[in-house]
């Protein structure tokens, strides 16, 4: 990539925040719901509501209000949290980490077992291997999250009892957090025996969130392939005496990532907003529990930022669609416009 | 297959072990984080719960009743003309952070809410006046032990509001050092120290060994905050923790059964009730009212919904609290009788009335979608066709309190345990302007206001009861509600656990407690 | 291909067959269900409550006492309709979108998938909170809800399909023999474009019913008493381990629902798209 590129893409980014932070601004308030009312509950009185919104600075005009807001967030300032009267971001960067930890794993665990059921399917199409991974795509797609989790956790830690029930760690570790992702950071310290602990708490988390991703990888996968394989180019290597697996993983794969990389990129968006359920089961202390939880206590300026950081590692997470694009299939170019 | 087979060996690698909290740390499980930890900036249960390990009152509820007692006031005395209230403090107690507890502390902690011109004041937002300090106009230092407090008419429900989780007693050094990230910093002179905080995850803190009623038994408290009610049910079941709060009915049927845990109940101050609309043409008419009160049959949905972890209410207070007129005849079951009276009103059975249904269950009402659904067919069994609505919680307590609904259901946790909370809170034409209506039935008599705000005014707690009584009766007659129960509240804990105290909020400090 | 041809492809193939069967099946009792059920789907009856399957109940009673059969039944009817609607909503518009800003590149292409990246910036529950809080709390709104959330994940697959097939050498040339842009995106660029879709539609009928059912869970869903398949599993799992059947029957239902499009569209896919007949 070329410097024009790069900064194509830092405009892109900036007009998506743009357009990002005026479609939340503006959604937030069109939302019936006073933040003030909620914070006060079922005993409010109209002069402590009145008294609240102009503590939080709601009774200004729309225009006004956006205005701070840009004028703060470009500052670097996200506000102050309307339900806690903390700075929103130092609500946020701990749960940030513990949902990007999750998601990561979550993904890889989707990925990898996703592309190999696809590919298994698509090589053995019609048979007993294609339809019990499909099958089972299937109900990891339809199969509810909570349901999924909470099965889990009775099973390998109620009945069993070999895994961690919820949390991140075990209650009373105490660690300095660095990155704030808890494998990293034991890693740092060299401690291994947090990091064994804090790899044991990621299991059954990650494999509840990545049973959606990983359904809709592996069919993806399967079709793409089966487009693949019966184009010419493939059959030519065939013909030429290739070997199946090399035929395969090389000229197959290699040429059916272009959609796999597609839903890869929509779907790590998924699992960064959409662990709400996961993160809950879990006791997971994430973001995706954290937007809603503010959402629904209209919690305006958490809100804000939050999506902000949505938006800026969605624009990341694309970025890096659009370079492997190029990168598997040179005929596209990167900038993509 | 390679992968799944290394797969399975990473998972028999990891050793079975499920560590059992140590028997001098109690972890408590509960529904929800903590939102602010200086409680006079706090509306909600779970920060009120965390927060009173911490702080000390002037004065507190007893450890199972709602009966005011002494706490950081040894003893108090009201003027003559009942507005000046000077309480005499105890000598020798120390906050957290090493500072002294003296009228200082008590004249810091209070002014910052009241006074805008306290150096504290812009620190936090202070929530809930009416039931903490708004009446109070002016406090005084006498000595270094002794501070009085002076409303600006007589104001008898303070002691109570004063006991209550709005009033805390704050060390003036840390408000000064953390300013407006007090919340996050608590320092009292309570039984526990605060520790940590992890949002979301739980919040530690250990004994204070300085207490002055005598360091607490429990080393350390974890509250954990385990959102999932199913996951918080098999937590206590396989003692992964010690306590479990906020279990829906249902999961404490399950807790019952199981041996070594154990379920502690007791009478509560909360009321869960639908509120008819009364600014509605339709609902005006107080037999439509009655009518609708008869047609609920409240037996059965305790029994079922609520498990029977519930008493039926027919007042808008609870029996627990004084001044319940216990003479009232509630609105029996009568579906015959419902439909006479919607007749002779001349209700409009092809109108659709809607109930809307609270999204979030709170102690007052477990299931209340599920009521709603019975309630709805009760309802429809007289005639009355009714279309359940639901918003999401913020939506809907706006919308209420604008007044937009028909039929809501609503309830009210019980604050001061003072009647006048539920009944001018809830029930007086002050309280019933839209919007921000508390009085969700928009209900304004004229005669109930005037005993109510007279009883405000009177300090003969006999004379008082006697007002609430025949305000009470008046609240029957008019049926601008359908009061539907009194929750008990329940804790359920694992049998290691000794002395757990209940009070009818729900809400104790734990220093008593042990584990074995 | 002609219209019949394409019928008797249909019939010949047994993964259409199989989803006709199973669709078939759920749209029968859909239309068909008052007649069939045994129970009224509304009436409570709170002391027969949380049964076990039973001859009476064969799929047992939820909380408030009635059949969840009887539930299941009626509530096909708003669940399949969740599934096609919101599917709808998010595919017309998000195909098109994608085909443009695939085919036409440049201005447009920017243009469009910004709009897309705007809204893809919001986690898919928090927006459809947001959409259905503005519309207020109704079925329709709810599938209206749903449906905008994923309009941007079809517009990036179409896009990226589109993308590689215009760079195919049989584009360039019918763009070459002078075709109109609609005869190249609709008779060449769309058909090849249409097997990814497929897959992703199905299996968002799924993921459509349970985000609705999400969304009744805050509050903002199907209104109760509407037994609709997502909201009476999300009530289940309060019983998990009181009465499993409560969440396990309505989770089978949509299981079903999923696995008869799924299959249906692999099917659909096998004779919509020649090349990869075998």
């Amino acid at each position: 990539m070329n410097s024009s590129v790069i900064s194509r893409r830092i405009v892109q980014l900036i007009l998506i925040m743009i357009g990002v932070s005026v479609v939340v601004f503006l959604m937030l308030r069109m939302i019936p719901g006073d933040p003030a009312q909620l914070l006060l509950g079922e005993l409010a009185s109209p002069e402590e509501l009145a008294a609240l919104r102009h503590d939080l600075g709601l009774d200004r005009s729309l225009l006004v209000q956006y205005t701070i807001f840009v004028k703060n967030m470009l500052a670097g300032d996200f506000g102050i949290s309307m339900r806690t009267g903390t700075p929103v971001i130092n609500e946020i960067i701990p749960r940030l980490a513990a949902t990007v930890e999750l998601s990561v794993a979550g993904m890889v665990i989707a990925t990898v077992f996703g592309i190999l059921a696809g590919i298994l399917s698509a090589v053995y199409k019609n048979t007993v291997v294609d339809y019990t991974a499909m099958l089972s795509a299937l109900v990891g797609v339809s199969m509810p999250v909570f349901w999924l989790g909470l099965m889990l956790i009775y099973v390998f830690a109620v009945h069993f009892q070999v895994m961690p029930m919820m949390g991140r760690m075990e209650m009373g570790t105490e660690m300095h957090a660095i990155t704030g992702l808890v494998l990293v950071d034991a890693l740092i310290h060299m401690d291994f025996a947090v990091f064994k602990d804090g790899l044991r708490h990621l299991v059954l988390p990650a494999v509840t969130l990545s049973t959606i991703p990983m359904a809709i990888i592996a069919r993806i996968t399967r079709s793409a392939m089966l487009e693949v394989m019966n184009q010419d180019y493939i059959r030519t290597a065939r013909a030429k005496g290739m070997e199946e697996s090399v035929v395969i993983l090389r000229h197959a794969l290699g040429n059916a990532f272009l959609p796999i990389i597609t839903v890869l990129g929509i779907n790590m968006g998924l699992l960064l907003g959409g662990a709400v359920l996961t993160e809950t089961i879990f006791s997971w202390p994430g973001l995706g529990r954290y937007v809603v939880d503010s959402l629904m206590g209209r919690d305006y300026n958490a809100v804000q930022a939050c999506i902000l950081i949505f938006a800026v590692l969605m624009a990341l997470i694309n970025l890096g669609v659009d370079v492997m694009y190029a990168f598997l299939d040179p005929r596209i170019r990167v900038d993509g416009d | 297959m390679k992968t799944f087979v290394s797969l399975l060996v990473a998972v028999m690698m990891f050793m079975p072990s499920l560590s059992m909290a140590a028997s001098d740390t109690l972890i408590w499980g509960r529904g929800g984080d903590s939102v602010v930890l200086d409680l006079a900036q706090a509306t909600d249960g779970e920060s009120i719960k965390a927060g009173i390990q911490v702080f000390e009152n002037l004065v507190k509820f007893g450890d199972n009743s709602m009966d005011v007692e002494p706490q950081l006031a040894e003893s108090w005395e009201i003027s003559p003309d009942g507005l000046t209230w000077t309480f005499h403090l105890r000598k020798g107690v120390k906050f957290h952070d090493g500072t002294d507890f003296t009228a200082q502390a008590v004249y810091d902690s209070f002014a910052r809410i009241i006074d805008k011109d306290h150096p504290f004041y812009g620190y936090g937002k202070w929530k809930y006046l009416s039931l903490s300090l708004k009446y109070v106009s002016n406090i005084e230092i006498i000595d270094d032990f002794t501070v009085s407090l002076t409303t600006e008419m007589p104001y008898a429900p303070l002691i109570n509001n004063l006991a209550l989780w709005l009033c805390p007693i704050l060390s003036p050094k840390a408000m000064a050092e953390y300013k407006d990230q007090i919340g996050m910093h608590p320092v009292g002179t309570g039984p526990f120290k605060f520790v940590e905080w992890v949002k979301d995850d739980h919040i530690t803190m250990v004994r204070n060994e300085d207490y002055w009623g005598g360091a607490p038994k429990l080393k350390k408290i974890v509250l954990k905050s385990i959102p999932e009610t199913a996951t918080r049910l098999m937590a206590l079941q396989s003692g992964t923790i010690d306590i479990a709060d906020d279990l829906d009915p249902d999961a404490i049927t399950l807790v019952k059964k199981q041996k070594d845990l154990v379920v502690k109940e007791n009478a509560s101050v909360n009321v869960g009730y639908i509120a008819m609309n009364t600014s509605k043409p339709y609902l005006a008419d107080p037999r439509i009212r009655q009518a609708i009160n008869h047609a609920v049959d409240k037996n059965i949905l305790i029994q079922t919904l609520f498990q029977g972890l519930a008493i039926p209410a027919k007042n808008p207070f609870a029996p627990s609290i004084w001044s319940y007129n216990d003479e009232i005849e509630p609105y029996a079951y009568d579906p015959a009788k419902a439909k006479e009276l919607l007749k002779e009103a001349g209700f409009d059975f092809g109108r659709e009335i809607e109930l809307w249904a609270m999204p979030v269950s709170r102690a007052y009402m477990p299931d209340p979608v599920k009521t709603a659904e019975l309630i709805q067919a009760y309802l429809s069994a007289v005639g009355v066709k009714v279309k359940i609505v639901r918003y999401d919680w913020g939506t809907y307590l706006s919308k209420t309190s604008n007044g937009e609904h028909d039929l809501c259901m609503l309830g009210w946790l019980g604050g001061n345990a003072d009647p006048d909370n539920f009944l001018y809170g809830l029930l007086s034409a002050d309280t019933a302007q839209t919007p921000g209506a508390s009085n969700v039935a928009i209900w304004k008599n004229a005669e109930f206001t005037d005993l109510v705000k007279k009883a405000q005014k009177t300090f003969d707690k006999a004379k008082r009861t006697d007002l609430y009584k025949k305000a009470q009766v008046i609240a029957h007659d008019e049926a601008p509600w359908v009061p539907i129960a009194h929750t008990k509240v329940v804790r359920c804990f694992h049998n290691r656990v000794q002395d757990v105290p209940l009070r009818p909020n729900g809400l104790n400090s734990f220093e008593m407690v042990w584990k074995k | 291909m002609g219209r019949w041809d394409m019928l008797r492809d249909l019939l010949k193939n047994k993964n259409t067959v199989l989803g006709m069967v199973i669709v078939g099946c759920i749209l029968f009792l859909a239309v068909f269900g008052p007649v069939l059920a045994p129970y009224d789907p509304f009436l409570p009856a709170p002391l027969d409550r949380l049964q076990l399957p039973s001859r009476e109940h064969w799929l047992g009673t939820d909380s408030l006492g009635r059949d969840i059969l009887t539930r299941i039944i009626y509530g096909s009817r708003i669940s399949v309709m969740i599934g096609l609607v919101a599917v709808t909503i998010s595919l017309v518009p998000g195909t098109v979108l994608g085909l443009l800003a695939g085919y036409f590149g440049k201005t447009l292409d920017a243009v469009i998938m910004r709009v897309m990246d705007v809204l893809l910036a919001f986690p898919a529950i928090l927006m459809a909170v947001f959409i259905a809080a503005i519309l207020g709390p109704s079925l329709v709104n709810t599938m209206i809800a749903v449906g905008i959330v994923y309009i941007p994940h079809y517009a990036r697959i179409v896009r990226s399909s589109v993308l590689l097939l215009k760079e195919q050498l049989f584009v360039q040339s019918v763009s070459h023999m002078g075709g109109s842009h609609g005869r190249i995106i609709f008779s060449h660029i769309l058909p090849n474009a249409l097997a990814p879709i497929i897959v992703y539609a199905t299996l968002g009928m799924g993921t459509a019913v349970l985000q609705a059912a999400a969304l009744g869970f805050l509050g903002l869903g199907a209104q109760p008493p509407q037994p609709e398949w997502g909201a009476m599993l999300s009530e289940g799992r309060q019983y998990l381990q009181l009465a499993p059947h409560v969440a396990a029957f309505p989770g089978l239902a949509i299981l079903l629902l999923v696995l008869g499009f799924n299959v249906f569209g692999d099917g659909l896919r096998d004779v919509l798209d020649p090349t990869l007949r075998t």
